[in-house]
Formats: structure tokens, C-alpha cells, sequence
């Protein structure tokens, strides 16, 4: 608890005055910070990450409730939605006119708001089932290869070089092509082509972590391998595979959104944010909404897991705080 | 030197069979039948199979990868289905206008990239240094496509100062160079601050300016060097995901390179083009990690030495 230490001393009473109070202190100090709880204060202070917590809490939501919040059908074709000689209708943000089409309509005649806020789910799904797919595996292979040493270590590791010299989407790309555009395929292979980073990581940690007294002690206490490996290891791990959990979304939401753009993503008529974009590009001078709408949703999407993943580090580390 | 380089060459030889069986792999479980696909939807069923026969899609799976990796060792990398041209003479062909589209996306991430991120550190808390990492942040979230067709929307149709698509003058590399470098730039920009404040934390940049060196000279002597070290070998690590930036912005500014004639081949189930490339693309991003390995073995000796984990501890 070399952080908790230094953490207290820096609000260290001065000696007599707050004797008295130390010890009603010293109960909630002892209860209540564990290295987890530290983190959440630390987080809670950083104004950035909270941001991104809102906002990610505010795209759930939306996703959630897509069904209430959206004014129309998302897949339904609207005769009033396009205009008499077939365009799309633009939002009326930018121009006067009813609210029937609050952000316009795609070149179908559909409504774009409830287009974006049902492209929330897939999007969503996508970008967390993903990474706890790559997390998963990535988690494994880097574990057993940094724990268990030769020739376990040189194969998975080498095998995780091969990985990563594809090309992350054209891999991917690939790969949902063969097996056909669905959108448990698309998790899957993000899940599969993602895992080698957080593997690389994981491996790193596990490497540094296998040589510490306390793993020593565990093995010289006679624990087997495995023992050791899931109860004290993977706990040193965690604070990797919170930020990672984050970060890693906002990573796979970019890539699914880059195979929907695309085309092949998940297939209309559901929406998808990548995919509405793709559908829309043509008319990009006529129509740009089609175009800057769902790509605002994107950026802000990933921007809010970066901002929170960022303050997640910060938090859970402090001494790179500030850093990245 | 010669050393490290034999060793590092000798290292890339399985990575580079993994990736050649891999490849194949997929291709070979591809529930698309590429004998039909060559053959056309309207073929009869016999004539399918004696292409299927001809194009030797009948043979056992390492039959198959034995005559692609013997080939493959001479520059063949088989025909395309749908072209009837040779896979290595489309790949070259399309290789030159990929290579000028990133060779412009690496000068933007750099020279953006590194200017942001050394500002951003010497000033460290400051305003700048805050707006600077907001918008880095705003640019590592935003997709290369959406900024593409942002960019096109705005400089190509609004004001048109550039051409909208196509290759046809350097005027043309502009927009799609800026769509597949900012995001890198954005990254860069954050990884060299944070290398930047790594090594200015140093005993050593302490005690240059404790002997009354030039600011100016501490950071261009001292700190820059040291924090160029990290920045190349991150360099070699966002390759993979570089080279899907320039897929998607060759897309988007049907900029006719290698990676949009990729996308075409997935669409087609051109097997010989998709192989083709995939391989080819890899092989690259191999090559390249190696060409960084030098440069860093040059900038850090050290490496010909130990193994990384080793020197960071």
C-alpha cells in the first residue's frame, strides 16, 4: 500500500490538535481506502473524466431508450420525408420549418434523429462485447505467456507478432467478409483481430510482476502454478484491464464504425452510424447533415471513452498522472 | 550493427511464414466458392468444377500453400479472378499512389504531431497546453473517413480551393494527406508531450540547467533526443493502424491506390487479389518495423544489446 502512505502523509495533521480526530478518522481511513476507493476519489476530482462519464451515460441512455426519444420509425420510409423532387430534407436546425425532422431525413426518407439514436446500440454493443472478447482472450494469452515462461511465452508471443502485423481493418475487413456481415460476426472479429494489444500489454505487466517477492513467496510456499497465477497475479491486473475496458471501446466503436462505412457492417435496414454515413456520402454537398450528424455522434462516442479511460489511468496511477 | 540485423532478418522469417499460413488459411475455409465467382452466376455446373479444377481449387489445403508459398518466393502472387492480370503487376501499379499518400500523412502527423506536442510539454499547464491536448483528444476520436468527407465538404465544395477526388495532381494529395495525418498527428502530439515530461523529470536536464545551459540548448540537446527514443518505437506500433486511416481515406477520395483496390478484391471475393494484398501489406508493415528497429538501433544503441523490457528497467 506504498500509495495509500504517501497519499495520507500529504494530509498529515499536524501532531497534537488533531490527535483526538485521528482516531475517529482512522476508521474511515482503514475502511474506506483501499486502493480502489483512492482511485474513485482521485477520479471523482478529475473534471475531464467526469465529463466523459456523463456523456457515456448520456449515450446509453439514449440508446436505451431509443424507442421513447425517437419521434419516428428508424426504418421506415417517410412519403413527407423527401422533398418533391426526391431529396433528402434537411434538418431544421439550419432551416426553418416544422420539427417533424428535427436533424432532417436520409436519402430514403427516413428520419435521421432516430437513425442516430438507434445507431447508439449497435455501436454500443459492438464496441463493449468486443473488447471484452479481446480482453478476454487478450488477458489469457499475455498472462500465461508472460507467467508460464519457454516455450509457452516464444509461441503465444510470437504468434501475437504475426497478429499484429495484419492490418488492423484490413484484417478485419477481410475476415467479415468471409464469414458474412452480421453483427455478432463484426464482434467477433474485432474481438479477434483486437486482443494482440491488450495481450502485449498484459504480457509486459505479468513479466515484471512474475520476478516481485510476493509471487516468489507463493511458489516457495509450494502453490501451484495456477494458484498463483489467478490469485496473485490477475489482481495486479486489474487496474490494466479497467483502463484498457475503457479505452479498448473507444478504439472498437472506430473500427466498427470504419466497417460499416465501409459497407460491410451490420446490414440495412438496421441503423448504424458508420452506415448511415455511407449511405448518405453521395449526397455529402447537397445533404451534409447526413454526413456531419451521425460523424458528430462518432467522434463524441469515442471522445467520451477516451476522456474517461485518460482519467481512469490517472486515477488508478497516479504517478503517470498528467502524462499522457 | 551487422549483427542485430542478421538477427533481426532471421526473427522476421516465421513471423512472415505465420503470416503467409494464416492468410491462406482464411482463404481456403472461405464459404465463397471462388470457382464460381470466376466462372459467373450464369456458368453450368460442370464447367465450374473444371475450373475449379484448373485453378487447382480441388488439391488438399497444403498442396494449395505449397504451390502459392513457391510461387509466392518468385514475386507470383497468382492471377487476379476478375482482372485476368497478375497480382504483383496491380499491387505495383497502385503501389505508387499509396506510397505518395503515405509519405504525405506521415509528414502531417510529424511535423504537426511533434511542433503540438513539444509546445505542449515546454508549456506544460498552461492554456495552450490544454486547448492543444483538448483538440489532440478531439483528433484521436474523430474517424479518418468522417474527417475526409468534413474536409472535402469544407475545402473541396464550400470553398473550393482542392480538387474533390482522384489523382491526377499533387493538389490532389493535399485533402486526402491531411484526412489520414491528423489523427496521427493528434496521436504523436500526445505521446511526445508525454515523453517529453518523462524526460524532463531527469537528473540529467536538471543538472544542465544547473550549470546555466541555454533553455533553448537543454531542450534540443538534451531533452529532444531522449524523447524521440519512445516516439520511434511507437512509430512502428500505429503502422497497422495507419495503414486502415489510408484504406478508408483512399475510399472516400477514390485516391486509386492499393488499399482501395483491397476493398474492391473483399467486395469481388477476388481470392488471388485479397490474398495478394493482405500478404503484401503485412510483409510491408514487417519490413517497416524492421527499417524502425535500425533507425532506433541508431538513435539508441543500446537495443542491438538487450531487449527493450530490459533497458526500461
Amino acid at each position: 500500500m506504498a500509495v495509500a502512505s504517501s497519499e495520507l502523509q500529504e494530509h498529515k495533521p499536524t501532531q497534537p490538535a488533531v490527535q483526538e480526530l485521528g482516531k475517529r478518522a482512522a476508521v474511515t481511513v482503514v475502511v474506506g481506502d483501499s486502493y480502489l476507493a483512492m482511485a474513485w476519489r482521485r477520479l471523482r476530482r478529475d473534471r475531464a473524466a467526469m465529463l466523459g462519464a456523463v456523456l457515456i451515460g448520456l449515450i446509453v441512455l439514449a440508446a436505451i431508450f431509443a424507442p421513447v426519444l425517437s419521434p419516428h420509425d428508424p426504418t421506415k420510409q417517410y412519403r413527407d420525408g423527401l422533398t418533391k423532387g426526391g431529396q433528402p430534407l434537411p434538418s431544421t436546425l439550419v432551416t426553418d420549418g416544422s420539427l417533424r425532422f428535427p436533424l432532417g431525413t436520409d436519402p430514403n426518407g427516413r428520419d435521421l434523429l432516430s437513425r442516430i439514436l438507434y445507431g447508439a446500440r449497435v455501436s454500443l454493443i459492438v464496441g463493449v462485447l468486443a473488447n471484452a472478447l479481446a480482453i478476454a482472450i487478450g488477458t489469457f494469452i499475455g498472462s500465461i505467456a508472460g507467467f508460464f515462461g519457454n516455450p509457452l511465452e516464444t509461441l503465444l508471443m510470437r504468434f501475437t507478432d504475426i497478429m499484429m502485423a495484419f492490418p488492423t481493418l484490413l484484417l478485419a475487413m477481410t475476415l467479415v467478409a468471409i464469414l458474412k456481415p452480421s453483427m455478432w460476426i463484426i464482434i467477433l472479429v474485432i474481438g479477434l483481430v483486437y486482443w494482440t494489444w491488450i495481450a502485449r500489454v498484459i504480457y509486459g505487466q505479468v513479466v515484471a510482476l512474475r520476478e516481485r517477492d510476493f509471487v516468489v513467496a507463493s511458489r516457495a510456499l509450494g502453490s501451484p502454478r495456477s494458484y498463483t497465477l489467478t490469485r496473485h497475479i490477475l489482481p495486479q491486473l486489474v487496474p490494466t484491464i479497467i483502463v484498457w475496458g475503457t479505452l479498448g471501446i473507444a478504439t472498437n466503436v472506430m473500427l466498427e464504425a470504419s466497417l460499416s462505412y465501409m459497407g460491410i457492417g451490420v446490414q440495412p435496414p438496421t441503423p448504424s452510424w458508420g452506415g448511415i454515413i455511407q449511405q448518405g456520402q453521395s449526397f455529402y454537398r447537397t445533404a451534409p447533415w447526413l454526413v456531419i450528424f451521425p460523424g458528430l455522434a462518432i467522434m463524441v462516442t469515442i471522445f467520451a471513452f477516451n476522456l474517461l479511460g485518460d482519467g481512469l489511468r490517472d486515477a488508478l496511477d497516479p504517478s503517470q498522472k498528467g502524462r499522457v | 550493427m551487422g549483427a542485430y540485423l542478421a538477427r533481426r532478418l532471421i526473427q522476421a522469417i516465421p513471423v512472415l511464414i505465420g503470416i503467409s499460413l494464416l492468410t491462406f488459411f482464411l482463404i481456403y475455409y472461405l464459404p465463397a466458392d471462388p470457382a464460381r465467382m470466376y466462372a459467373g452466376p450464369s456458368a453450368r455446373a460442370e464447367t465450374v468444377e473444371r475450373i475449379r479444377h484448373e485453378l487447382g481449387l480441388d488439391q488438399p489445403f497444403w498442396v494449395q500453400y505449397f504451390r502459392y508459398i513457391t510461387r509466392l518466393l518468385q514475386g507470383d502472387l497468382g492471377f487476379s479472378y476478375r482482372k485476368q492480370i497478375a497480382v504483383t503487376e496491380l499491387i505495383l501499379s497502385r503501389l505508387p499512389y499509396t506510397l505518395a499518400l503515405i509519405g504525405a500523412a506521415i509528414l502531417v502527423e510529424l511535423a504537426i504531431g511533434l511542433t503540438v506536442g513539444i509546445a505542449s510539454a515546454i508549456g506544460r499547464g498552461r492554456w495552450m497546453d490544454r486547448l492543444g491536448m483538448f483538440i489532440a483528444l478531439l483528433g484521436v476520436s474523430t474517424p479518418p473517413f468522417w474527417l475526409g468527407l468534413l474536409l472535402l465538404y469544407w475545402f473541396g465544395y464550400l470553398i473550393p480551393i482542392f480538387p474533390l477526388g482522384g489523382a491526377a495532381s499533387p493538389a490532389h494529395l493535399v485533402l486526402p494527406a491531411l484526412a489520414a495525418g491528423l489523427g496521427g498527428a493528434a496521436w504523436y502530439a500526445r505521446m511526445m508531450r508525454s515523453s517529453m515530461l518523462d524526460v524532463l523529470a531527469n537528473d540529467y536536464v536538471r543538472t544542465a540547467r544547473g550549470k546555466g545551459a541555454h533553455e533553448r540548448l537543454v531542450i534540443v540537446r538534451h531533452v529532444l533526443p531522449n524523447a524521440l527514443n519512445p516516439i520511434i518505437t511507437m512509430a512502428g506500433m500505429d503502422i497497422p493502424w495507419f495503414i486502415g486511416g489510408v484504406v478508408l481515406v483512399e475510399r472516400v477520395f477514390n485516391w486509386p491506390g492499393v488499399g482501395r483496390m483491397a476493398v474492391e478484391a473483399i467486395e469481388t471475393v477476388d481470392v488471388p487479389l485479397i490474398l495478394g494484398t493482405v500478404i503484401f501489406t503485412a510483409v510491408m508493415v514487417v519490413i517497416s518495423g524492421i527499417l524502425i528497429d535500425i533507425v532506433q538501433s541508431i538513435v539508441d544503441p543500446r537495443i542491438r544489446h538487450f531487449t527493450r523490457s530490459e533497458i526500461a528497467h
